[in-house]
C-alpha cells in the first residue's frame, strides 16, 4: 500500500465540470503505441463492457497512475436498441410494453409516465382507484429495486450475504406483481386510462405481509452493514459529489439528495395522490456513498409508510376511465354483443387517436427524474417520444465521482450510481 | 404539471399574446409554460433564464417535424425542420420551464449548453447521434448510442424503421 498515490481529487468544483479535460477523451488510440513506457506514463485501462460489477454492458476507460484513478470516461450504447424509433411505430395502448422494458428493475414508473402523459395529451381524468392502485403499485416497486440495489451494492463491496438477502427480499415483491399483473417484470399493468386489471381477491393480505415482515429485516441490514466498521471503510467519503454539482450535471434521485437537496418530484411537483399521504424526504449531509446507502435504505422505510397509508385509503371504484374511445369493453360484452366485438376490434388494432400537442411528465422513479416527452400529431401512434431515463443522466456524474480515487473505489461508485442500463441506452 | 407563471405577462408590459420573457414568445401547453427561442437567440435565452435560478437542465431532446411540422407556434416563430426541447427546473421555485428551438433543415446548427449546464454533454451528443444536429463548441461531439462507424441519423423521419431478414423463410417444411 505505500506506493499507492494519495487519492486527491485534482480538480474540485464547479470549474472541473466545465475543463473538457477532466473527463478522459480518447476517441483514437495513439499512434506511438508500441514504443517503451516510461515512469511517468499513464495506463488507460477498459473496465467492461463484461465486467460483473458494472451492472450490464457498461463501459468505463480509466486512466490510471497505479492504482489511482486519475481520469475516467463511461462509454455506453452497447444496449441500444432504439426503443424511441419503435415507440413511434406503436399505438399508445402498446406503448407500455415497450417502454417498460427499459428500466427494467423498475418497469411500473416508465408504464406509469408514458400512461400520464398520453393522458394529459388526451385531457382523461382517471378513476381515483386507479390512482391509488398505481401508486401502491410504484411504492412496491421501490421498494423491490431498492431491495436489489442493496443485493448488488453489497455484493460489489465484498458483502456477498447481502446478495441473497436483498435478492429474498424482492422476490416477495415479485411473487405479489405475478399476482397482480401476471408477470413478475415488464408487467404492461398500468395503461393509459388507468391499470390493466383490478387487484385481485386476497391482496391486501399478500401486501400486509410484504410490509410486516421487512422493519425486522431492515434491522438486519443495520447489524449486517450499517454498523460495520469495514462498511464505513468502504463506503465513507467514497464517490463524494456536492449540490452544485449534482445540479450543474442535472443528477437527480438519491444522489441528489444526498448532498442535502431535499428535491423528490412526489412532493415538489406532485403527481397522482402524493399529497393526501404524508412521507419525509429522506436527505444525506456529505453527498457520499454511505449517505446514498443510508438514503435507500431509509426510503424503503418511507415506502413502506406510504403502502400502509394506500392500505387505508384505498377508495373503491372503477380501476380505468370509463371512456369509449380509450377503454376497451369488458370481456363479458364480447361475447354476446356484436359492437363490442367491433369495439374490441378497433382499439387493439387502430388504437385510439390522441389530440395533436406536446406534454414534459416527470415522475420520480427509484433512480431520480423519469421524465417523458410525447409529441402527438393528432394519429394513433405517437410522433415522437422520447424517455427522460435518470441513470443515462447520473452516469455522467461518473467520471467526476471516480477521479482522484481507487481503482478499488471505481466499483463502489458505478454501484452507488445504480445504473440500469437498459434505461441508459433505451 | 407545471403551472403557467401567471407573473409572466406582467412582469413584461407586452400586451399579450405572444407574451415575451427574455424576448422570446411564451405559450402555453397543457399547462405548461413554453418559451420559443431561435437559434440566434437560444443561449441568450438560457442564460438569462440561468440567471432567473433555472438552474438545472434536466433534458434536452430533438424532434423531427418532417412529417408534422409545428402548427402550436405562436406568430412571428419560423417552423423549421429539427426542434430542440430543452427543460429547466429552478429547484428553489419549484417552477419548471420548457424551450422549443426551431431549427433549420440546413445548416442546423445551435450553440451548446455545456458551459451553463455541463449536464447536457450527453444529451447533446444523443440529439446528434439520432438527428445530426450540431452543437457549436461542444468538448466531445460524437455518437454515444450508436456505434461509431454508423450511417446516418436513426430518429430522423426519413430514416426507415430497418428490418432483419427472417433466418428461415423459405425453409421447404418437414414434410
Amino acid at each position: 500500500m505505500t506506493d499507492v498515490a494519495t487519492p486527491t481529487r485534482p480538480a474540485t468544483g464547479l470549474a472541473a465540470l466545465r475543463n473538457p479535460d477532466a473527463v478522459l477523451r480518447a476517441p483514437h488510440l495513439p499512434e506511438d503505441v508500441d514504443r517503451q513506457p516510461t515512469d511517468d506514463d499513464t495506463m488507460i485501462v477498459n473496465m467492461g463492457p463484461q465486467h460483473p460489477s458494472t451492472h450490464g454492458v457498461l463501459r468505463v476507460m480509466l486512466e490510471l497512475r497505479g492504482e489511482a484513478v486519475l481520469r475516467a470516461k463511461p462509454v455506453i450504447g452497447y444496449l441500444h436498441t432504439g426503443m424511441e424509433k419503435t415507440g413511434e411505430d406503436l399505438t399508445y395502448l402498446q406503448g407500455p410494453t415497450n417502454v417498460t422494458r427499459m428500466d427494467y428493475l423498475a418497469p411500473l414508473f416508465n408504464e406509469l409516465v408514458f400512461s400520464l402523459a398520453t393522458e394529459q395529451l388526451l385531457g382523461a381524468d382517471v378513476p381515483p382507484r386507479a390512482t391509488w392502485i398505481r401508486m401502491l403499485m410504484c411504492e412496491l416497486n421501490r421498494i423491490s429495486s431498492h431491495s436489489l440495489w442493496m443485493a448488488t451494492n453489497g455484493m460489489d463491496l465484498g458483502a456477498l450475504s447481502m446478495m441473497i438477502y436483498g435478492i429474498r427480499e424482492r422476490e416477495s415483491v415479485l411473487a405479489f406483481f405475478e399476482k397482480v399483473t401476471g408477470l413478475r417484470m415488464n408487467h404492461n399493468y398500468i395503461r393509459p386510462g388507468g391499470v390493466a386489471a383490478d387487484l385481485p381477491a386476497g391482496w391486501r393480505d399478500d401486501v400486509l405481509r410484504i410490509i410486516d415482515a421487512y422493519p425486522a429485516r431492515l434491522a438486519d441490514y443495520d447489524r449486517l452493514l450499517t454498523g460495520q466498521p469495514i462498511w464505513h471503510q468502504r463506503t465513507e467519503g467514497i464517490g463524494y459529489i456536492t449540490a452544485e454539482e449534482c445540479i450543474a450535471l442535472g443528477v437527480t434521485g438519491p444522489i441528489l439528495r444526498s448532498t442535502g437537496v431535499p428535491w423528490d418530484l412526489r412532493r415538489d411537483s406532485p403527481y397522482l395522490a402524493y399529497e393526501e399521504v404524508e412521507f419525509a424526504v429522506v436527505t444525506g449531509t456529505y453527498g457520499d456513498t454511505f449517505d446514498r446507502y443510508a438514503i435507500r435504505l431509509n426510503e424503503i422505510r418511507e415506502s413502506i409508510g406510504i403502502v400502509r397509508q394506500i392500505l387505508d385509503k384505498l377508495p373503491k371504484g372503477d380501476y380505468r376511465v370509463q371512456d369509449k374511445k380509450v377503454t376497451p369493453p369488458p370481456r363479458g360484452r364480447i361475447d354476446e354483443s356484436m359492437e363490442a366485438l367491433i369495439h374490441h376490434f378497433k382499439i387493439f388494432t387502430e388504437g385510439f387517436k390522441v389530440p395533436e400537442g406536446e406534454v414534459y411528465v416527470a415522475v420520480e422513479s427509484p433512480r431520480g427524474e423519469l421524465g417523458c416527452y410525447l409529441v402527438s400529431d393528432g394519429s394513433a401512434k405517437p410522433y415522437r417520444i422520447h424517455m427522460r431515463a435518470p441513470s443515462f443522466v447520473n452516469l455522467q456524474a461518473l467520471p467526476h465521482m471516480m477521479t482522484g480515487g481507487l481503482i478499488a473505489d471505481a466499483v463502489a461508485v458505478i454501484s452507488t450510481l445504480d445504473p440500469v442500463m437498459g434505461e441508459v441506452d433505451r | 404539471m407545471t403551472e403557467p407563471d401567471p407573473e409572466l405577462p406582467a412582469e413584461e408590459d407586452v400586451p399579450a399574446p405572444p407574451a415575451l420573457l427574455h424576448g422570446a414568445p411564451v405559450t402555453a401547453s397543457r399547462g405548461q409554460t413554453v418559451v420559443h427561442a431561435d437559434p440566434s437567440s437560444y443561449l441568450d435565452v438560457v442564460r438569462a433564464l440561468y440567471d432567473d435560478g433555472y438552474g438545472m437542465c434536466v433534458d434536452l431532446c430533438g424532434v423531427d417535424r418532417l412529417l408534422a411540422p409545428a402548427v402550436d407556434l405562436p406568430a412571428g416563430v419560423e417552423p423549421g425542420r429539427f426542434e430542440v426541447v430543452v427543460n429547466l427546473v429552478s429547484i428553489d421555485d419549484r417552477r419548471r420551464v420548457r424551450l422549443r428551438v426551431q431549427v433549420p433543415e440546413v445548416d442546423a446548427r445551435v450553440p451548446t449548453l455545456f458551459e451553463l449546464h455541463p449536464g447536457t454533454e450527453a444529451m447533446e451528443r444523443e440529439v446528434y447521434d439520432f438527428f445530426g444536429i450540431v452543437f457549436d463548441g461542444h468538448p466531445d461531439l460524437s455518437r454515444i448510442l450508436m456505434p461509431d462507424d454508423w450511417e446516418g441519423h436513426p430518429l430522423r423521419k426519413d430514416y426507415a424503421v430497418g428490418r432483419i431478414p427472417v433466418q428461415f423463410k423459405g425453409t421447404p417444411p418437414p414434410r
